[in-house]
């Protein structure tokens, strides 16, 4: 066992935790741990761009970028943090401007903006309360927003001489008493343990995509930071709340972004109908994600999807009618998806479309200077910090909007840094429990040793499989309970697993053992906190309570691992400027 | 329908030189990737055959490896690209040293991408607001920013097999990207890394490169423009 001490240390190198690096002042280390080369963090997937209220393409303010997120969480988003985030995103762009980030331009020169699902402006600017109709807020870098800026971060953290330890896989915190004192890790080279001890952590984790068989996620994306907090006492916020991606490219997942609508892309069914005019008769295609992939297994149950000769559905998503240009030059990285995939000619016939698991709203619950909290009041964790996908603020509540994501990152990101550099130079270092890497050691040889019949590939299929069929954009009671007791059974199988890979050098069976652990802790809050609330708000579609219920269920859920049922308590939502009303668009 | 792969293996805790093995999988259709192929033999009957991958849809740049003799991803190589008739020949990117079955030793690479200053170098106060660029010229910079860091092009060059002091198409890729944008004001720090016989001067346009790289990004023609530059500088 090799141990380090750190003033700080980040896990996790997508946009996050890159941003909150750069935040941390000469004279104080910090060491930024991920399981990937920074590059290859999934940050680097999205696609069509990041929402500021810039105005470079008309006229917009925070105040309706604010008030879209609201309505886009339907009601559950926190608008103290939203309101932080909607009036930082201006300068937030401006800052990765300035850092090198290439943006699309107007023809003035200033950074491209264009519309996507759920962003509006009031029709006449003069009466808030007039008709809203699509905005132009999402800046933009071609269809690569994610990977540009992702690199972007990178750039500017080699500039900076961040010391990273890349393929180093973060298995533990550790705590010490009610305080974060450090983390344990494996070097995946090598499988050496290593224990950081550090003031202050980050957990930049990212998403839980992989919990789900038809996911947009990456291979990484195995719910590790979810699983270090459940695990060690600390609560997960509003769990149930999983974005469904609506156009993700037929049976594969792959991310279509939204931007294919931004820029004039619709959906059609089975009659060639573009379906959406009947759901969001306003915004059509460009309705928020979770009523447009609602609107999509709708289409489809109702017998007006396509059927593939595999006998799974789709739908349609028609750009062919776009001038050539504009698929060339803003969408040419989906266009090659499509070609290379599918087989499809994007410019000449429709692209094969189905719902893919996308986004985590929910999280490790935070502060808006990303403090980790251990309860209803909001108690903060000492030297524990999460943003990013892994964390809840809450800005994005039931329903995240597309390009709000990025703008998360780098906005929450850069807090929580700014939070951390502050917190370390008066700090002490809480002391470092003698035993920190022993649960991680034993977890290791447990696998290493073990001679049980589960394979990891199988037990995966079957989680993924089941979160699919049970826990997926529709969910009622029997589901959910059945989901219970599957769930049960897959950590008692979990147990049983033994790996092929008996070696010390990039023991990748090893890994991905250790991550289905991971996805099946974090799968467990998931199907408990869509039990528990009965009603549906946002991306939480009970056929069995389909309204809205703000009386009961306006509040956040906090979840609990506990050795029998998760514990369950609630938390309120901060409303500010505006109060609930009915979602329509 | 039943495909064969043939993987190339090495265990440099048991092996003294790497070996092939074959696995006969089973796919769906012509459309598989080449990654699922793997995975499936990965999940299914051999859970030390190792190698990277992330995001499976040739993004991220993690699973380059040479397939039927040619750099790809793996995640962007369909069972229609290749001669799947023949069992299909998995190896990991030539000229770097081999950890582990499919995984190289990147390190080599990421100093020389890290050698040419890859970050934007302006000194003077921002302005308030965005710093203004035409779209022509940010889109100039578009091809080189597409890259994803994932190895094929430099480990494709016969100039870096003979080299192993050559910076490599990416780095110099990656200096393009710097080097013309209009916001930048370094051009000069980068090009006297690039102005040696082992930068820029290396490359004899042999065009490896552009057809390894799976986002086909038009490698050669960026470093010729590095070159004229560096030849307009000499006068």
């Amino acid at each position: 066992m090799i141990k380090h001490q750190y003033d700080v240390v980040i896990v996790g190198a997508g946009g996050a935790g890159l941003r909150a690096a750069l935040e941390i002042p000469e004279g104080f280390s910090c060491a930024v741990l991920s399981k990937v080369f920074p590059t290859r963090s999934h940050t680097g997937a999205a696609q069509g761009g990041i929402g500021a209220s810039l105005g470079n393409e008309e006229e917009d303010s925070w105040e309706w970028h604010m008030f879209d997120t609201v309505k886009g969480s339907d009601y559950l988003g926190d608008q103290d943090a939203i309101e932080i985030m909607a009036k930082d995103a201006v300068r937030a762009i401006i800052e990765l401007e300035h850092m090198g980030m290439p943006f699309s331009r107007t023809p003035e020169g200033k950074i491209a903006q264009r519309r996507f699902g759920g962003h509006t402006r009031p029709e006449n600017p003069d009466d808030p309360d007039s008709k809203r109709v699509a905005v132009k807020r999402s800046c933009y870098s071609a269809d690569r927003t994610g990977h540009i800026m992702l690199h972007t971060l990178y750039e500017n953290c080699i500039k900076q001489k961040v010391h990273f330890f890349s393929e180093y896989f973060v298995t533990d915190l550790v705590m010490s008493g009610k305080s974060c004192a450090g983390v344990v890790a494996m070097d995946i080279a090598t499988s050496e343990i290593h224990v950081f001890h550090a003031k202050a952590v980050m957990l930049a984790t990212g998403g839980y995509g992989r919990v789900f068989r038809i996911t947009s996620n990456a291979h990484v994306g195995t719910g590790d930071g979810f699983s270090f907090v459940y695990n060690n006492g600390l609560p997960l916020q509003d769990m149930e709340f999983v974005q469904f991606h609506p156009t993700g490219l037929w049976k594969l997942g792959i991310l279509i972004s939204e931007a294919a609508r931004g820029e004039g892309g619709i959906l059609l069914n089975n009659k060639g109908e573009r379906f959406m005019e009947r759901y969001a008769p306003t915004v059509k295609d460009l309705a928020p994600r979770d009523m447009v992939s609602r609107a999509i297994i709708t289409e489809i149950r109702e017998g007006r999807g396509f059927k593939g000769s595999d006998g799974t559905s789709y739908v349609q998503l028609d750009v062919s009618h776009l001038p050539k240009e504009v698929l060339n030059d803003k969408l040419p990285e989906i266009t090659g998806f499509a070609r290379t995939y599918l087989g499809v000619e994007p410019t000449k016939e429709p692209i094969p479309i189905q719902p893919t698991a996308h986004y985590a709203m929910g999280g490790i619950p935070t502060t808006v200077d990303a403090e980790v909290t251990r309860d209803k009041k909001r108690t903060t964790v000492t030297g524990l910090y999460a943003a990013g996908e892994a964390a809840c603020v809450s800005v994005h509540g039931s329903n995240r909007l597309g390009t709000n994501s990025l703008l998360d990152l780098i906005v929450f990101g850069r807090r929580g840094g700014k939070a951390i550099a502050k917190f370390i130079k008066d700090a002490e270092f809480a002391p470092l429990p003698e035993d920190a890497a022993e649960r991680t050691i034993a977890r290791i040889d447990t696998l290493m040793n073990s001679k049980g019949k589960e394979k990891v590939g199988a037990l995966r299929t079957e989680l993924q499989e089941k979160m699919m069929e049970k826990v997926g954009i529709f969910r009622n009671e029997k589901d959910l309970t059945e989901m219970t007791a599957e769930i049960k059974s897959l950590r008692e199988r979990y147990k049983e697993v033994s790996i092929d890979d008996k070696g010390k050098v990039f023991n990748t069976d090893l890994m991905e053992a250790l991550e289905l652990g991971n996805l099946i802790e974090t799968a467990e809050p998931i199907i408990h906190g869509a039990l528990v609330r009965q009603e549906s708000r946002g991306a939480h579609s009970r056929e069995d309570f389909p309204n809205r219920d703000d009386k009961k269920w306006l509040k956040h859920t906090l979840i609990y691992k506990t050795d029998g049922k998760p514990k369950i308590d609630f938390k309120p939502v901060s409303i500010t400027r505006f109060q609930p009303k009915e979602r329509k668009y | 329908m039943k495909v064969t792969l043939r993987i190339q293996r090495y265990n440099p805790e048991r092996d003294s030189e790497p070996y092939y093995q074959e696995f006969i999988v089973e796919a769906g259709d012509e459309k598989e990737r080449i990654l699922d192929l793997l995975l499936q033999v990965k999940w299914k009957y051999d859970g030390t055959l190792t190698f990277r991958r992330s995001c499976a849809h040739g993004v991220c740049g993690s699973d380059g490896m040479r397939i039927n003799g040619k750099n790809r991803l793996a995640c962007s190589t369909l069972l229609r690209d290749v001669n799947y008739k023949k069992p299909i020949v998995i190896e990991p990117l030539p000229s770097i040293p081999i950890v582990k079955d499919l995984i190289v030793d990147m390190s080599d690479f990421y100093k020389k991408y890290e050698a040419v200053k890859p970050y934007l170098i302006n000194n003077s106060p921002p302005p308030e607001h965005e710093r203004y660029q035409s779209n022509e010229d940010a889109e100039k910079l578009f091809e080189s920013a597409k890259c994803i860091l994932c190895g094929c092009c430099t480990t494709s060059c016969p100039s870096s097999w003979s080299d192993e002091n050559y910076i490599g198409p990416a780095a110099l890729l990656k200096a393009y990207r710097f080097v013309f944008d209009t916001r930048d004001e370094a051009a000069d720090e980068r090009l006297d890394v690039v102005d040696t016989p082992d930068g820029a001067w290396r490359c004899h346009t042999i065009f490896n490169c552009v057809e390894a790289c799976p986002k086909e990004i038009n490698i050669t023609w960026h470093i010729s423009k590095l070159k004229k530059r560096l030849a307009e500088r000499e006068m």
